[in-house]
């Protein structure tokens, strides 16, 4: 990526992995996830290859420093004897509305819908992302949706 | 369906990520990881860009001539695609040109990079500033200067390819002529910089 000046991709894609962030942290561990995408992306900009969908590769950089934050946050978590809660928000009244749904669908339909609806991504591109193929990749984006709409989100 | 959901996308003002963006910059900058930092002012001669690495200022572009994007482009290509825009740490360098281009001020005090020049084009545009405020010389006067006097034309290219335009005045070097030449910000910048200086004025007022 030679070529390309990093802030433009700050510019074209902040938003979106921001947005990204706050469906799977909620939106204040959102902005630490940000960053620390932003600065991991800086870092690795130069030795990117100029073909790389930079939106894409955004979106898993962004994916892996969430599921950093969140194990970060089930250690701190106090142990108790009891199943240990599962390291991603549970629904929450405020701005986050129906990612808040999003955040506690089971992992495989939660990553296709965020990846779709949020990051904008194919179905193609997105089994290149979460393994399997195309067509798995679009079954888990209707059963994400259908419990969505079970629960009268939409 | 995907239409219903994207209305439904949380509200991301511009000021928050102005915040995150300026919270990027720092950190970048005290891990070493910020290699260019830039901004753009207005001024008399249009719109410039004014970028910097850790060293010093590395260019200066005009904006409405050779285009915003295209001298970002450079820099990427050249310097390193590390590149942010962050207007505080051009704070120093935005201040002498503005106060230059007023008039104010006839020389500059800051450190510059000259990663952009190698070889005997940097040789030629450092000579530059031994050209004193308010006067001029000739292409071949600068060749004799550097002490090459026959590499007329190769003095010619290197100020037409001057990074630092401005700070390195590549502006007070005309034709044998007397008549000002062709000038990286457009040739009615050359001439409103001449005049400038010539009454020790503002490039403002023509």
């Amino acid at each position: 990526m030679a070529d390309t000046p990093f802030e433009s991709v700050v510019t074209e894609h902040g938003r979106h992995v921001l947005t990204l962030c706050m469906a799977m942290l909620g939106s204040d561990e959102a902005e630490d996830a940000w960053s620390e995408t932003f600065l991991a992306a800086l870092r690795a900009w130069p030795d990117l290859p100029d073909d790389l969908d930079p939106r894409a590769w955004l979106t898993v950089v962004a994916r892996r420093k969430c599921l950093d934050l969140l194990r970060a946050r089930a250690r701190r978590a106090v142990p108790t004897d009891r199943q240990p809660e599962v390291g991603v928000p549970g629904p929450e009244p405020g701005d986050e509305g129906v990612w808040a749904h999003v955040a506690v669908l089971p992992t495989k339909q939660r990553q296709v819908v965020t990846y779709r609806y949020l990051g904008g991504l194919s179905y193609a591109q997105i089994a290149t992302l979460t393994g399997g193929t195309e067509a798995a990749a679009r079954r888990a984006a209707a059963d994400g949706l259908k419990t969505l709409r079970a629960k009268e989100i939409r | 369906m995907s239409e219903g959901m994207a209305a439904d996308l949380p509200q991301i003002d511009d000021e928050r990520m102005a915040r995150l963006h300026g919270r990027l910059v720092e950190r970048a900058a005290r891990s070493a990881d910020l290699d260019v930092a830039y901004r753009v002012i207005d001024s008399p001669l249009g719109r410039l860009v004014l970028a910097a690495t850790p060293r010093g200022l590395v260019r200066v572009g005009f904006a409405d001539v050779e285009g915003e994007e295209r001298v970002l482009a450079e820099v990427a290509r050249e310097v390193s695609p590390k590149v942010l825009r962050s207007p505080g740490r051009l704070d120093k360098a935005a201040q002498q040109v503005e106060e230059y281009l007023a008039g104010r001020r006839s020389g500059f005090e800051i450190a510059l990079d000259l990663s952009l020049l190698g070889g005997f084009r940097g040789e030629v545009v450092t000579a530059l500033p031994r050209i004193p405020y308010g006067s001029t010389a000739s292409y071949g006067e600068l060749a004799a200067i550097v002490e090459r006097p026959r590499a007329v034309r190769a003095v010619g290219t290197a100020c037409a390819t001057n990074p630092l335009p401005l700070l390195l005045p590549c502006h007070r070097v005309v034709r044998a002529d007397g008549s000002p030449g062709r000038y990286r910000g457009g040739d009615s910048a050359k001439v409103a910089l001449l005049e400038m200086e010539s009454r020790g004025g503002s490039a403002a007022d023509r």
